[in-house]
Parts: structure tokens; C-alpha cells; sequence
């Protein structure tokens, strides 16, 4: 039994889960951006499996990993500007309309993935990011290896939500962000377009999801499978509710649920003669429920989340 | 007047299809004054200050500030131009502070960081000047709504608007903060302000504004100095003929139907009745008055059948409330016309047949083994459409194109057809314009007349004191002793609200 505890205090474990982490923090943020303003964005499973897939292309036709990201990046604000497009300007259903986007962007991912690289029984792989080592901090016995060891995007993923907790809370055009997601007719009466705002704000959470999806095949991975995706969309869609809207609050709600999959898969090694592994497969959703009933009920959601904002109408 | 002229519409037309909201309106709005603009729901009020504000593009005519013209259809224009408005339902975000809802869109959108101090700072000072105190740190969801209402006026000072426009602005208020409000208008326009309030209160108006101008159908009928005229002058310009409040004539009232002895009814821990008391008898009116969220939306719905008594014992034509629903209530006659029409009055998304059979969707005159005879419901819906005078919609239009006081006639209508023994009829004119008060102080009197037993309760003194019999005021979940309405001074009844009834028998 002792080894179910000895788990917790190995490194491998800790620097896994920064690594788990990386693309939820990233897709997180993503949805978080879009639901302050008002725009609940599903096409996210989607988006990130696009990502993934132009971020991998771009690199293995020579380009920079930067450059990688940045395509994947600039996709995913294209994927953002049509869902923007169809539930901002025209006001459509913004579940039906994100469901459709994912749908549609995990199939075209696969349909140019294959028109650019015809099957093959090993798929091709690209070099992906390597770890990073902080000066001093990485020195650290114990901590440092387990966190101040990760690849560049780990690092910026908690800039980015440092950085994003501070443009909500404390800049004009966060507060317009907000504004607009509690009430548009606010927004508008103070000379703030909410519409400008709306597409401003899908298109970089867009952006941020798409990103996210490029860790896996930049950083994480090395290579681009259709299905690699497994629903990593929908935990950040719930991670934004566990997170209540906040930014900081996101990281932790991502560390933990990478805590939670990490401690499976090595549970599975020790324990998987004795329980069936789908047990373990199915622990972090289920505790991640459990945190979500907890941490949510106080949750103040945006007002104006997924209402349509037509000017002149109350 | 020798202040200059600040804002002057001219000649203004704004058509809807072929219907003129506006039609042909001049108005001149001089430096320092307060001016009311009066006119019945649905005279073009609304779209004039719309149009003022850059929400809507006028078909024809110009509004000019300052004396320069101002781009039409752009609030930020108008906003730029020194106009402020202040709408009837809030603008409002209500899970930002009240200083984020303040300085939203006044700083340029790419600054790295909110000046909140200068922000907390200017809001500080016009607090003072102006006397509207409010915490700006707070969440504006926890705020009352007079301090919501503070707060949208403290946006339109922060933009520097030397042009205030107040959209209904007491209709959400209570008495005392309706008197403060327009003490606030009175020391902005000293300050040089010049401010427009829309209205169809003839109390306020004559009270609030230096100068009246009144609007019916869309044009301006008349502009009046208040100090040159009455209310009776302005009630009859408004309307377009006289209108009179109907008068109760005193009646004998017989056997008693209401019976309520010591009845508790509590909210979880909070107790929201504390033993009240009270009888009705057939053909009498009990009016119950008092400040709001003193216990009246408990004793409607404890009335309504909605909530049960924790104990005590309430009971309507000898039979105990405790053991019936809504549904049999209504089958025992009860009529009801609930505190909030649009929530609980009415199915907005509904037509006017189905909202009026639908308390007695049972009923065999409307449904056959389960299948609803729609002719029947709607003959009988156009049948209270006509005794009513319901306007503006016929049994297939949904009920949410009525206007409020003609939704209020139908709900109302639906209950008195049976000829109730027993009418609870809760805040029946809130919103609604004269002419639709008179028709419902009528219905509501003819029901007493016919016999029923009536409560009425209202936040609208002379309303209570012109319809009931006796008066009872409701404070903190409990009843004071009735007094007879006849002759009660509204000083009384003033102190009764306030709890203050020790000294009465």
C-alpha cells in the first residue's frame, strides 16, 4: 500500500503534471477570454485539434517550432472570427453553433492531414520543444527538476494567465471585456461596442485554444494523430466553471486535474493487477466533478454568457 | 426665460411602418431647468429621448446642443455633446463594482492600466456635490435599487453631462426615494444642469419640473409653466378628455368570506408573517398598505394559495386555504390578479385566448378529454375582450404586444367574468397611465358593488384610500388595527407604515 503514497513524492510525477497541464491552462484561458465577454466558444475541442495539426504541418515542412505556434495561433483566431461571425453578428444559437465548429475542424484537421501526409503505418514525427532548465530555481533538490524543468510554452502558458488575470482586472479594454460579458446595453451605453469587443475577445481565446492543441504535438508529442484531442476541450469548458472566470484560479483548476491523471496513470502500474485500469482512466473526471460541485456554487457567472447582443434591443 | 437654450429638438418625425411615433415635435431645453415630459404609455415619450440620445435615427428634423447639430444615430455623439441618460430599466452590470460600471469606455480602450485612484476620486467629488452618496467598491447586484438608480446618474455626471435624461425615473422607486431623487434634479439644475424627466405621474410633475410639455399620439399638445397649472388641467391635457377616478359609494357589506386568525408563515428561518389577523366581509374592500418587502408578496401568496400557513388559521368562504391549490381556489371562485403581471399574471409568449382560459384549462367549456376546444376559449376570450375594453390585440396575438394596462384589464377580466366571492388584486396600477387606472379602479368597484369580497393591496395611497373600506397597513410581517378609510389622512397612514400604530386601538 505504501506505494500508492510513494507516488506523490517522486519527481517524475510533478513535472508530468506541469506537462498535463500545459494545454488545459492554455484552452482555459482560451474559453475563459470568450465567456468574460459573453461568447460561450465549444468549437474549443475543435479549435485545439486544429492547432495541433497546422502547428505539427508547419513544423515538419521546415518551419521554426515558433512559427509553429504562431500558425497554429493565427488558425485558431480564423476558427474564432467564424464562430464570432455566426453567434455575434448573426446572433445563432452559440452551443449549436461551437458544436458544429468542432465538428467541423477536428474532420478538416484529418482531411488535410491527409492530403499532406498520405498514410503511413508510423506516422512522421517532428523535434519537439525541449526542457528548459531556470538557472538556480532548476538547481533546487526535488522541486527543481519537478518544476522548473518544463518546455518554453509551459512557461508561457503561466505568463499568459498572469498576464490575462492583470488585463481583465486592471486595464480599460479588460474592463470592457467584462462589461460587455455582464450586460452589452452597458457596454454601449458608455460608447463601448460590444460587437468589436465580442469578436476581439473570441478570436484571441480562439487563438489561445488552438495554441494549446499545438503543445500537444509541438511539446508534448511529436507527432499528430486525429483522435489525440480525448475530450481535453470539454475539461477546459468545465475548468472555466471551476475556475469561476478567473484566470489565476484556471491554473489551479488545470495543475489539479493533470495531478489527478498523472497519479492514475502511474496507479494503473501498481495497482492495475488488482482493479481494472477504466477505474483509473475514469478517476480525474470524476474527481473533477466532485471539485467542480464544490468550487462552483458561489460561482458568479457572466450575465449576458450566451445572449446574443442586437443594438436597440432590450 | 434668459438662460441660454442648451439642447432644442427641431420638427423631429420618427415613423414605424406608417405609425408616427413622433410626429413633427419641437422642444427647447433652457440652461438650469428642469423640465417634465408628460404623456400617457405609448405617446412617443420613449422614442423622443431615444432619438435625443443617438439610439434611434429621426426620419425627419434635427436636435441641436449647444447650437450645433449633433450626428444622429450615435450614442457616443450625444454622449461627447454632454447628454446623459438614464434609462427606466438600468444599464447596469451588475456583478462589476459601482466604480467599474462608472468608468467603462471613459479611459482609451489600449491604456496598460485603469487610473482607478483619479476614477475613485472624481466619483468622491460628485458624491458630494450632488449629495449621492454610494460605496464605490460595491457590487452593483447588492445595491437597493434607488442606489442602482443613483449609480446610473453618477455615470451620466462622470461623463460630464450638463444634459440629464431620466427615462420614467420613479417608477422603480419607493415614496422616499422618489422625494430624494428629485431633490438630487433640483440641486444639479442650480448647479447649471438642465434636465428632462419623462413621466406620467401627475404628482411628480407638478412637484419635480420647472415646465411641462405634454405629448399624446406623438405631438405636442401643450406646454405648461407648473406654476400656471393644475393637475387637473394636465391630467385632461394628457388624456385628450376628462378623467375622473371613479368614487366609491358606501355599500353594506355582509357575511364575512375572508377569515385570517393569528396566521404565521415563515421562509426558512425567516419569519415573514407574524400572526396576522383580519376578516372581509362580501361587497367590502380591504386596503392594505406599506413600504415594499414588508410582508405583501407573503400575504399574497399565502392568499393566492401559493404558500401554506406554518400556522394559525386562514380560511376563504369556510373552507382552510392550507388543504387547496391555486387550481381549486380557482374553482371556488377566487379571483386573482398577482403583484407582477409579465412573471406571474400572464405567458407573455402565449396568446390572449390561452392566457385567459388558462386557469381553467380543466374547465368542459374549454377541453374535452384532454383536447382543448380552442373556438369556445377564444369566443370567450374575445367575449372579456369586448366587456373589458381590452385594446390592441385580438384572442390570437400573443399577450406580450398588449400594452401593461391593457394586459391588467384582461387578467383582471378573466377573474371578475365569474363574478368572484373573493378578489385579491396586488399593486392592480403599478406602471399603468391614468386613463387605464380609471378603467381598473372601475372594475375593481363593481366588483364590490357585485358582492365580492375584495383585498387590495397597494403601495399607491390614493389608491387604497379612494377604493377601500377599511385600511390596514403591513409592516414587518405584521398588521396594524384597521382604520376606516373614510376620512383617514395619508399623515396616518404615513406612521401606520412605519410600524408606529401603539397608540391605536
Amino acid at each position: 500500500m505504501t506505494d500508492i503514497f510513494d507516488i506523490l513524492f517522486t519527481v517524475g510525477l510533478w513535472s508530468s503534471v506541469l506537462r498535463i497541464a500545459t494545454p488545459l491552462i492554455f484552452g482555459t484561458l482560451g474559453a475563459l477570454l470568450c465567456e468574460r465577454a459573453g461568447v460561450l466558444n465549444l468549437g474549443i475541442e475543435g479549435i485545439m485539434t486544429f492547432g495541433a495539426m497546422i502547428g505539427w504541418l508547419a513544423v515538419f515542412q521546415g518551419a521554426d517550432l515558433w512559427v509553429g505556434l504562431l500558425v497554429a495561433a493565427l488558425a485558431g483566431a480564423l476558427f474564432g472570427l467564424l464562430h464570432a461571425g455566426l453567434t455575434v453578428t448573426l446572433g445563432l444559437s452559440q452551443h449549436v453553433t461551437g458544436l458544429g465548429i468542432t465538428l467541423f475542424a477536428s474532420s478538416f484537421s484529418y482531411y488535410i492531414f491527409r492530403i499532406a501526409i498520405p498514410a503511413q503505418n508510423t506516422p512522421p514525427t517532428v523535434e519537439p520543444f525541449q526542457p528548459l532548465d531556470i538557472p538556480v530555481l532548476s538547481d533546487l533538490p526535488f522541486v527543481g527538476p519537478a518544476l522548473f524543468s518544463q518546455t518554453a510554452p509551459t512557461y508561457l502558458a503561466i505568463g499568459i494567465a498572469i498576464f490575462l488575470a492583470y488585463f481583465l482586472a486592471r486595464t480599460p479594454m479588460g474592463l470592457a471585456v467584462r462589461i460587455t460579458g455582464e450586460n452589452p446595453h452597458a457596454a454601449e451605453a458608455q460608447g463601448v461596442d460590444p460587437i468589436r469587443v465580442r469578436y476581439g475577445a473570441v478570436m484571441a481565446g480562439s487563438a489561445l485554444m488552438a495554441v494549446g492543441g499545438a503543445f500537444l504535438t509541438l511539446s508534448a508529442f511529436n507527432s499528430f494523430f486525429p483522435t489525440m484531442m480525448q475530450g481535453r476541450g470539454w475539461i477546459c469548458i468545465a475548468l472555466v466553471v471551476f475556475s469561476t472566470w478567473k484566470p489565476g484560479r484556471a491554473i489551479l483548476g488545470a495543475l489539479l486535474f493533470a495531478l489527478f491523471d498523472a497519479y492514475q496513470l502511474r496507479l494503473q502500474n501498481v495497482l492495475g493487477q488488482v482493479v481494472p485500469y477504466q477505474i483509473f482512466l475514469m478517476m480525474p473526471y470524476l474527481l473533477s466533478i466532485l471539485a467542480l460541485v464544490i468550487m462552483s456554487r458561489s460561482a458568479r457567472v457572466p450575465q449576458a454568457l450566451m445572449q446574443p447582443y442586437r443594438k436597440g434591443e432590450r | 426665460m434668459s438662460e441660454p437654450v442648451v439642447l432644442h429638438l427641431d420638427s423631429v418625425t420618427k415613423r414605424f411602418g406608417s405609425f408616427a411615433a413622433n410626429d413633427n415635435i419641437s422642444i427647447t431645453l433652457h440652461r438650469g431647468e428642469v423640465v417634465a415630459l408628460l404623456g400617457e404609455n405609448g405617446a412617443g415619450k420613449t422614442t423622443l429621448m431615444n432619438i435625443l440620445f443617438g439610439h434611434y435615427v429621426p426620419d425627419e428634423g434635427e436636435v441641436y446642443i449647444n447650437g450645433s447639430k449633433i450626428a444622429q444615430g450615435k450614442p457616443k455623439e450625444a454622449i461627447a455633446a454632454g447628454v446623459g441618460m438614464v434609462h427606466q430599466h438600468f444599464s447596469l452590470a451588475k456583478n462589476l463594482t459601482v466604480l467599474e460600471n462608472v468608468m467603462t469606455g471613459t479611459e482609451p480602450l489600449l491604456g496598460w492600466k485603469s487610473d482607478t485612484a483619479k476614477g475613485r476620486q472624481k466619483l468622491r467629488a460628485l458624491e458630494q456635490k450632488f449629495g449621492l452618496s454610494v460605496d464605490a467598491d460595491a457590487r452593483v447586484g447588492d445595491l437597493s435599487v434607488g442606489e442602482q438608480q443613483r449609480v446610473e446618474i453618477l455615470k451620466a455626471l462622470y461623463n460630464d453631462a450638463r444634459i440629464l435624461i431620466l427615462d420614467e425615473p420613479t417608477g422603480v422607486l419607493t415614496q422616499q426615494e422618489a422625494e430624494g431623487l428629485f431633490q438630487t434634479l433640483r440641486v444639479m439644475a442650480q448647479d447649471g444642469l438642465s434636465i428632462i424627466f419623462i413621466s406620467h405621474k401627475l404628482n411628480e410633475v407638478m412637484k419635480g419640473a420647472d415646465r411641462v410639455v405634454v405629448l399624446r399620439a406623438g405631438k405636442v399638445i401643450a406646454e405648461r409653466a407648473t406654476s400656471q397649472t393644475s393637475k387637473e388641467e394636465l391630467a385632461e391635457l394628457m388624456v385628450g378628455r376628462r378623467v375622473e377616478r371613479p368614487v366609491r359609494e358606501a355599500s353594506t357589506p355582509g357575511a364575512v368570506v375572508v377569515r385570517a386568525r393569528d396566521v404565521v408563515v415563515q421562509a426558512g428561518a425567516v419569519t415573514r408573517l407574524s400572526g396576522i389577523s383580519f376578516d372581509i366581509r362580501a361587497g367590502e374592500t380591504l386596503g392594505i398598505v406599506g413600504v415594499s418587502g414588508n410582508g405583501q408578496a407573503a400575504l399574497c401568496d399565502l392568499v393566492a394559495g401559493v404558500v401554506p400557513a406554518d400556522s394559525g388559521a386562514f380560511e376563504i368562504d369556510g373552507h382552510p386555504v392550507a388543504q387547496l391549490t391555486p387550481r381549486d381556489l380557482s374553482g371556488m371562485n377566487v379571483g386573482r390578479t398577482p403583484e407582477d403581471r409579465n412573471t406571474q399574471g400572464a405567458v407573455g409568449e402565449l396568446t390572449l385566448w390561452e392566457n385567459a382560459v388558462l386557469e381553467r384549462i380543466s374547465d368542459p367549456r374549454f377541453s374535452r378529454q384532454g383536447f382543448l376546444r380552442k373556438a369556445p376559449a377564444r369566443a370567450y376570450c374575445q367575449a372579456l375582450i369586448e366587456r373589458f375594453d381590452v385594446r390592441g390585440g385580438t384572442p390570437n396575438s400573443r399577450i406580450s404586444l398588449l400594452s401593461g394596462g391593457n394586459m391588467q384589464k384582461l387578467i383582471l377580466g378573466r377573474s371578475l367574468v365569474q363574478r368572484p366571492v373573493f378578489l385579491l388584486a396586488a399593486q392592480p396600477t403599478r406602471g399603468l397611465d391614468e386613463g387605464a387606472i380609471a378603467a381598473i379602479h372601475e372594475d375593481i368597484l363593481a366588483a364590490r358593488k357585485g358582492g365580492t369580497a375584495v383585498l387590495l393591496v397597494s403601495e399607491d395611497l390614493d389608491e387604497v384610500i379612494s377604493l377601500s373600506d377599511r385600511i390596514m397597513a403591513i409592516h414587518a410581517g405584521q398588521l396594524s388595527p384597521a382604520v376606516d378609510a373614510q376620512g383617514v389622512d395619508a399623515r396616518q397612514l404615513g406612521l401606520m407604515m412605519a410600524g408606529e400604530w401603539g397608540g391605536m386601538r
